[in-house]
């Protein structure tokens, strides 16, 4: 801990050298140099370090070794005079200035994040968010400290153009839509109406309480005071997802603050500009036109930049259907289209937050289902890497920012009341809203949940860029009015941060249910679903359910249509999906279980359960392109597929990654595997290319395991024989019988079977040598030699199709005839057999039967087999006879 | 209101009104979408239900035409199915969809719960033996996604036969490989369901204002 504090001091002392050492040459007025730079407020502080030459180089956006040779030639000059002598090294700290800076900054602001999170005891009672703004101070102090002067701050372009946007883009790609737009009504009752509320009040009490005389001789106008309050007023999406991602209250309530959060926007924005409008025209030009005119633009704005999002978010949905052929570059489209969203939206002075959320809620479902698996993924991934990162950098940021004399403008009654009144009207306007709200609503929002929302009203980066646009021309206190901001959210975001876990704790607060849905429970709601839309159709009313059912129909016939590839089309179904979750889990669960018995002839199938993993996924990635790519992970993946169901706002991604997986067992496996098995040549083959990402396939990968294998079973073999080593003692697994008469049940159940101990194992040398092509052909061969019951070589399950209906090796179609006598009834059909070691959910995934076509050719009785009980369920597994007739 | 006072049967709906907890502007709606259903006649048949337009594409369409036919849905603690309903039946059928009131006890909300649970339950168990076997469990699931085209009977079935074993590793947990699952009761339906907040989903908003002109 000590070392990588240290670590973070030194990386900033050193950046505080760097900046000493350009301070010599550079202008003082270097504000907003620390790194972006396409702000305009930088081109100039830049011209002003580097002379003449370098003023072009500002303007444009020089990344790294954009403008190389122009910097060179700068450079050169600063050096002074003509050179003597070829330079080998040369320092050239101004050449890379801007760059350097974004760069490091961004790597200290994530240490701090990295310091945080390792303070697991410290995190669980502060919010990071708050612990990021103390590092701020901290950090800011250090750059006053060495430079007098606070030469790093927030400023709105960098925040409105480069940290905002992915954040929102994150939340509106993992926006579970449906709650979304279930609660939709009140969150636009909130975001519209609350803000119009919050502003309007906070901004007549400021002026009334300065006509009164509460804070003594301000420069402020009615209007100004309108403006300060329109933007204080708005709830902040960065501070808000921060804080309730950790304290997990019920979706409905996280969704009516996030909501809330994120189409505020719209609001606040209109707002904003039309008081400073208003401001810059002056109180005597305000008529009744511009009014009308001011709410006028209010629903351009709102409606105009979310109609820009979904326009954008349908080209990217089109875009997507046809972007098979450069996969690698694929997951790029969601970020550039996104960010062009938010551009054009702010171009056309639409809300631009509003653009980049719909076109992130309008494309999610299609872009997954249109994307390959590995793209689908790596958006995930990306998303919150951005999204996360700049989070971590704002809220460092505005710490920094703080840390400023020439902001500081104290007016305690300004601040204090300030604080008041937003804390008592967002209280005022929530109660009031969802008393109007509860008497339309069918599950009405409690007294808690609203305790909650009000509570929930943080302040953050948004209010601060707003307040730092102002233009102090026309705003006498401006500073005061950055000053009450910047404590207006310091308050908020750590006091209201830190209390609102107690609070939820304290008021138990409903909290979020436990996500993952069991299969019946997803069958059940969609049943419910549909149970609901008929008794609207039946009982005549209009209601919720009736406009989705409508929708879901409209969408179905015409949205997917246009906007999916035809072959993601197919097979999306939720429960599907469940489904296929569940089959993860029995066969992880059959892991378990083997390991718990501690046979190793178990970790040798542990081999056949990767591979089955792998070409399960291949089997069915066709038609369940957005369900499988975790499938074709190992055990990241599978622990990904843990997660909960519900697409979760959450930037924390690695938070539910976390709760996958018994580590100890895994390891156990793995530690298993490594010692007695192949090791997999999985690697990247070092071969370079840009466009496509390949994973090595061995053909001989295969082969060589299975013949490993053998030898490792004849060695064991020969030494039963010779008595060398007892028999294993392992108990005949009593259910490993089930095979014969589970045609449709997948392999997985027979390699169970295999589990039934080295000591009846007998097998053919020559079979070593038959190899992986011969493996299915070798079946009837194996019967001659058999003298146990059910024994098989692992290896040879990795040449078979694990979604393969099992073949019925000749032996045991036999026994399935002789045991006719005991053939299930009608009734024992209809009932499922219950073994826990059973994956025989496994079976119907089988998408395609054609793969199992070489086993039905090389195995006719076990076609006949299959084919006879193709309709039937699994039967029941019937008494053990097998043993009887065959040893 | 005072469009209400005028129509015929108020006393009627009074009684209904307790009976059933619907406000008497509710009654008045409902009982002009029945006429509407019934084509001014006294009782609903099934075939009137199948004349709906929009339930025409609703893939439980039989499951819930089935429920309101269904005596065990009438609160009367009968059994078996009748041919042809009456506005008050229809009534009581439509009132399992009634919000709850705002402030429960917890014994209410419990009550209310098993009672709607009661309703979905009845809707899968169809030869009413009190367990829904895996038969009746694979129809449902089987219609259900009849409709979404590339799922076919077999994943239907193999779906339905999963969640059956999920229920039974649920409900009884360990059971030796030769015991069979018979179904699943009541009780069970309770237990599984238990993370499923019913009590606020499973309701309607039934408005006081006519609508059905509106409706096919």
């Amino acid at each position: 801990m000590a070392a990588m504090w240290r670590f973070a001091l030194f990386l900033s002392v050193l950046l505080m050298v760097s900046r000493g050492s350009s301070l010599a040459v550079e202008a003082n007025s270097r504000s907003s140099d620390h790194g972006h730079p396409a702000t305009p407020s930088s081109d100039t502080s830049h011209g002003d370090g580097h002379g003449s030459v370098h003023n072009s180089s500002g303007s444009h956006d020089s990344s790294g070794g954009h403008d190389s040779s122009h910097g060179d030639s700068g450079h050169d000059g600063h050096g002074g005079g003509p050179i003597t002598t070829l330079p080998i090294v040369s320092w050239k700290w101004h050449h890379v200035t801007t760059p350097y800076l974004v760069a490091v900054w961004i790597l200290v602001c994530w240490l701090c994040k990295l310091i945080i999170e390792a303070n697991h005891h410290v995190t669980s009672v502060i919010p990071e968010s708050a612990l990021l703004i103390c590092f701020g101070f901290i950090l800011g102090g250090i750059i006053w400290g060495a430079d007098k002067v606070q030469t790093f701050k927030l400023t709105p372009t960098v925040f409105f153009f480069y940290l905002l946007p992915q954040i929102i883009l994150d939340a509106g790609y993992f926006m579970p839509n449906k709650l979304f737009f279930s609660n939709m009504g009140a969150i636009l009752v909130y975001a519209v109406i609350g803000t119009c509320w919050n502003a309007a009040s906070v901004g007549l009490s400021l002026w009334g309480c300065a006509k009164g005389g509460a804070m003594g001789d301000l420069d402020i106008g009615l209007l100004q005071y309108l403006l300060f309050g329109s933007l204080i007023a708005a709830v902040d999406p960065v501070a808000v997802i921060a804080v309730f991602e950790e304290v997990h209250v019920n979706e409905v309530l996280f969704i009516m603050v996030f909501g809330e959060s994120l189409l505020n926007d719209g609001v606040t924005v209109v707002l904003f500009n039309v008081f400073d409008a208003f401001v810059s025209l002056g109180g005597p030009q305000i008529d009744a036109v511009e009014i009308i005119k001011g709410i006028i633009s209010f629903f351009v704005v709102a409606f105009g930049g979310s109609l820009l999002g979904l326009v954008f978010g349908i080209l990217l949905s089109l875009l997507t259907r046809c972007t098979k052929n450069i996969q690698i570059i694929e997951p790029g489209f969601i970020f550039v289209l996104g960010y062009l969203s938010y551009l054009t939206a702010e171009m056309l002075s639409l809300s631009a937050i509003l653009a980049i959320v719909f076109c992130g809620m309008s494309c999610q479902k299609y872009i997954n289902a249109n994307m390959d698996e590995k793209s689908v993924t790596t958006v995930r991934y990306a998303m919150k890497v951005f999204a996360n990162g700049s989070e971590t950098i704002i809220f460092v940021f505005l710490g920094i920012s703080a840390i400023d004399k020439a902001i500081w403008v104290w007016n305690t009654g300004f601040i204090l009341l300030t604080l008041l009144f937003i804390f008592v009207y967002r209280i005022i306007g929530v109660f009031f809203l969802t008393w109007i709200l509860n008497k339309f609503r069918l599950v009405p929002l409690e007294f808690i949940d609203q305790v909650i929302m009000s509570y929930g009203g943080l302040r953050g980066a948004v209010a601060y860029g707003l307040a730092v646009m102002l233009d102090d021309h026309k705003i006498k206190e401006k500073n005061l009015m950055v000053c009450t901001t910047l404590i207006v959210v310091y308050f908020t975001v750590i006091l209201q941060g830190v209390t609102m876990k107690p609070l939820v704790t304290w008021l138990k607060v409903k909290r979020a249910a436990k996500t993952e849905l069991t299969l019946i429970e997803k069958v059940q709601s969609k049943f419910f679903d549909h149970m609901l839309v008929a008794i609207e159709d039946i009982s005549g009313q209009i209601g919720h359910n009736y406009m989705r059912d409508k929708w879901n129909n409209f969408e179905e016939k015409w949205m997917t249509g246009i906007l999916m590839k035809p072959s993601a089309r197919k097979n999306r179904d939720y429960v599907f999906k469940v489904f296929h979750k569940l089959n993860l889990k029995d066969a992880m669960s059959y892991v378990a279980e083997g390991e718990r018995r501690g046979s190793l002839e178990f970790v040798r199938n542990e081999t056949a359960f990767i591979d089955f993993k792998k070409k399960f996924g291949e089997d069915i990635s066709e038609v369940m392109p957005d369900i499988t790519y975790d499938t074709s992970d190992d055990y990241g993946g599978t622990s990904v597929m843990r997660r909960d169901p519900v697409p979760s706002v959450s930037l924390e991604m690695h938070e539910q990654t976390m709760n996958g997986m018994r580590e100890t067992e895994d390891i156990n496996t793995h530690h298993l595997l490594q010692q007695h098995l192949y090791r997999g040549r999985k690697q990247h083959r070092h071969r370079y290319s840009r466009s496509h990402f390949d994973v090595n396939k061995d053909e001989n990968e295969v082969q060589e395991i299975f013949q490993r294998t053998m030898r490792n079973r004849l060695e064991s073999f020969k030494s039963a024989k010779m008595g060398v080593a007892p028999p294993k003692t392992i108990s005949k697994h009593p259910k490993k019988d089930q095979q014969q008469k589970m045609p449709n049940g997948k392999s997985m159940d027979k390699s169970k079977s295999y589990l039934s101990g080295d000591e009846d194992f007998e097998f053919s040398e020559g079979d070593t040598a038959s190899g992986y092509d011969s493996a299915g052909g070798s079946f009837p061969m194996r019967v001659t030699y058999r003298a146990g019951a059910g024994i098989e070589n692992p290896a040879f399950m990795l040449d078979q199709d694990p979604m393969a209906p099992m073949q019925i090796p000749p032996w045991l179609a036999e026994a399935e005839l002789d045991s006719s006598t005991v053939a299930p009834s009608q009734r024992a059909q209809v009932r499922l057999p219950w073994t826990p070691s059973n994956l025989r959910r496994l079976a119907p995934l089988r998408t395609s039967t054609h793969s199992t076509d070489s086993f039905m050719l090389a195995d006719t009785p076990a076609t006949h087999q299959r084919g006879d009980n193709d309709q039937l369920p699994p039967p029941p597994p019937p008494p053990s006879h097998k043993d009887g007739d065959h040893m | 209101m005072g469009a209400l006072q005028s129509l015929p049967g108020q006393h009627e709906y009074i009684d209904l009104a307790e009976k059933t907890g619907f406000s008497c502007e509710q009654i008045g709606v409902l009982h002009k979408r029945f006429k509407q259903l019934s084509h001014n006649e006294e009782t609903l048949r099934r075939d009137h239900f199948n004349e709906i337009p929009d339930l025409a594409c609703n893939p439980i369409r039989s499951q819930i035409i089935g429920a309101f036919f269904d005596r065990r849905n009438f609160r009367l603690n009968e059994e078996g199915t009748v041919e042809e309903i009456s506005f008050e039946e229809f009534l009581v059928v439509m009132s399992h969809f009634r919000p709850p009131s705002l402030h429960m006890t917890e014994e209410q909300r419990e009550s209310v719960r098993r009672e709607k649970l009661r309703f979905l339950f009845n809707m899968h168990d169809t030869n009413n033996d009190g367990t829904i076997t895996l038969e009746e469990y694979r129809h449902v699931v089987e219609e259900l996604l009849s409709r979404s085209g590339a799922l076919g009977k077999d994943t239907a079935k193999s779906i339905a036969d999963a969640a059956m074993l999920e229920v039974a590793s649920i409900s009884v947990g360990h059971m030796e490989p030769d015991e069979f699952y018979e179904g699943i009761t009541f009780e069970h339906f309770l237990k599984l369901l238990n993370g499923f907040e019913i009590e606020s989903r499973m309701n309607i908003r039934f408005s006081n204002m006519d609508t059905t002109t509106l409706c096919k």
